[in-house]
């Protein structure tokens, strides 16, 4: 008891001293946090005030506040407005096939060059490969304009040179499709491949060395090993590129598109571009522009949520 | 062993091959790219040239620097690189700073998390950030291309994850010796993560150096386009008109050759810093992705 009253007055001091090093040093983490927490708002969380233009039949000259209600309108005419239809079914075909090609061409290239032995070729291999993702779709978009051009670029020279007639890669809606999805590979899949190396690097040789006893080729080690070692992060890739459904790049589609693919090759955002900026139908291009965001907001998290799991992944 | 049999060689020098092919194919475009701008303009504009110029000129590169809006955008690209570069780091470290702390120590810190989270999923979208630019009064200017994308979200977690791999023994250690936190920030916490700051600031390079939307959107006049949205118009879109050149340049800027040297130009810098890029990315990336 006696030791209890001695000390209870002390530990209250210091947990009070305590407390108020505590606030003053947390005063300067607050402070430290000051710039961004204001350039979030700024330039996050009010423009996301700014839809409300979705609502309205926003005037430039009128203003947020001065503009007419119009409820659901703008959201109404989104399902009525012919195009909208057909460019949403665009940017889901072309987001769903570069997806697709986007996890298989690194998956495959990961194993092949993990077969390499030589450390020299793997570097430089990596090296050429990877190069294209750092550089922009604009300089992409310049290189695919020449070596794609009908009047004999590159590619058709080659085609040509195969029997073929030339292509009008750009110019024919199938054709663009392709083009963008092969492209987006060229760019990324190199790139992509880090994240499997990484897996294939975590691989613990014990496994291999038990096959090679029980006499398994590499074939079979591949398939027993190597790629059921991959699936983990491939499930978890797959689950998080359901964010991105709606995604289809816009900066890819707007520097290779021209109006001859708009049937085929228009997608969501690059609507919103030509329609918001170009035509000033700013209220119609928010709508559609927030009715993406809305589904992809909610996919991202439900991807996430599942990509927790059923692999345990967190991103924070 | 496995690679000592015969068919595993066989599938060794198949994929080689192919390996090599294929990495090759990759940059082949890039090469065909190079050789047209040093090409004299003949053979490349009947498509001739492949792989190496035909008729070695540097004419095309000449006519480029000879074109001033072109030089302007370059000093553009140059000055918005940099300058975003220094305050994206700045704001990236005090923000990451405070959040890698624990929520005991740190009370509020969830809740900014949660703040800055919520700004990757959920966007205003294009019209809204474009008005606001508008209202800012920040159209045709600098700032325009710096300030919306001064926090980056993503390289702060990146951040705030290498942060948290460091000792805690070492923060703890700076405070006894009477260290504030700005102190520890700067002396401890950044001489350490040099190698992460130097990756992420590369990343932040390339970035703003490819960056050609805003510049696009928020600059009425040519004279301040980066150089990405300067080669976005006349190079992808073709349009010459928003050029003032006397009828003769505006020849020598569509022809095949200064467009491929324009567009070589605008991919020099990431080719340049590429060697360093490619040193530390791996790692850069593994660091931030691993936690605990």
């Amino acid at each position: 008891m006696k030791e209890h009253t001695l000390e209870t007055p002390h530990k209250r001091r210091s947990t009070r001293v305590k407390q108020r090093w505590n606030m003053q040093r947390n005063w300067t983490l607050h402070m430290m946090l000051v710039p961004a927490v204001l350039l979030a708002l700024v330039f996050q969380y009010i423009p996301m005030g700014g839809i409300v233009i979705a609502f309205q039949d926003f005037k430039p000259y009128l203003g947020f506040s001065e503009s007419t209600w119009v409820g659901w309108d703008n959201f109404r005419y989104l399902f009525l407005y012919p195009d909208v239809g057909q460019v949403i079914w665009n940017t889901l075909v072309i987001a769903f096939f570069k997806i697709i090609a986007g996890l298989f061409a690194p998956f495959l290239f990961a194993i092949l060059l993990n077969e390499v032995r030589l450390t020299a070729f793997k570097r430089v291999s990596q090296t050429l490969v990877y190069l294209p993702h750092f550089l922009s779709w604009v300089i992409l978009g310049g290189i695919l304009l020449d070596i794609l051009s009908p009047q004999g670029g590159m590619v058709n020279q080659l085609v040509v040179a195969f029997g073929g007639e030339p292509i009008f890669f750009l110019g024919d809606g199938t054709w663009f499709r392709i083009t963008l999805i092969l492209s987006d590979v060229w760019k990324e899949f190199g790139f992509g491949t880090i994240v499997f190396l990484a897996s294939l690097s975590g691989i613990n040789p014990a496994l291999y060395e038990a096959a090679e006893v029980d006499g398994a080729n590499r074939f079979k080690q591949t398939l027993h090993i190597t790629i059921p070692a991959l699936m983990p992060i491939t499930i978890v890739l797959m689950t998080l590129s359901i964010g991105n459904i709606l995604n289809a790049g816009f900066d890819q589609v707007f520097n290779l598109y021209n109006p001859l693919v708009y049937d085929k090759g228009d997608i969501i955002d690059t609507f919103v571009y030509r329609l918001g900026i170009l035509n000033g139908k700013m209220s119609f291009a928010t709508a559609v522009g927030l009715f993406k965001s809305v589904v992809a907001t909610i996919l991202i998290v439900i991807s996430y949520r599942m990509a927790y799991k059923l692999a345990n992944y967190r991103v924070f | 062993m496995y690679y000592k049999t015969k068919g595993y060689r066989i599938f060794s020098i198949a994929n080689y091959t192919f390996l090599g092919i294929l990495s090759i194919l990759c940059i082949l475009p890039i090469i065909h790219i190079l050789a047209v701008s040093f090409s004299s303009m003949a053979p490349a504009s009947s498509n001739l040239v492949t792989f190496w110029p035909i008729g070695f000129t540097t004419d095309a590169y000449v006519k480029t620097f000879g074109n001033s809006n072109f030089i302007n955008s370059l000093i553009v690209s140059l000055k918005r690189t940099v300058i975003a570069t220094i305050i994206g780091m700045v704001i990236m470290l005090i923000t990451a700073f405070p959040l890698s702390k624990e929520d005991i120590s740190f009370k509020g810190r969830s809740l900014y998390t949660w703040f800055f989270v919520f700004t990757i999923l959920f966007s205003g979208g294009l019209i809204p950030s474009y008005i606001l630019i508008q209202k800012l009064g920040l159209m045709n200017t600098i700032w325009a291309l710096i300030l919306p994308g001064a926090l980056s979200v993503w390289n702060v977690i990146l951040m705030m994850n290498f942060f948290r791999g460091l000792p805690k023994e070492l923060e703890e250690a700076a405070y006894l010796d009477g260290a504030g936190h700005i102190k520890t920030l700067i002396l401890v916490y950044v001489p350490l993560s040099l190698p992460a700051i130097a990756t992420l600031s590369l990343f932040t390079m390339v970035y703003q150096w490819n960056s050609w939307f805003d510049g696009m959107i928020y600059m009425s006049d040519i004279k301040n386009y980066p150089l990405a949205s300067l080669l976005q118009t006349i190079i992808v879109q073709q349009d010459l008109s928003k050029i003032n050149v006397d009828p003769s340049m505006l020849e020598n800027i569509s022809q095949r050759t200064v467009r491929a040297a324009q567009i070589f130009i605008g991919a020099l810098p990431i080719l340049m810093v590429y060697p360093f890029l490619q040193r530390f990315f791996v790692k850069g990336i593994v660091i931030g992705a691993v936690k605990e």
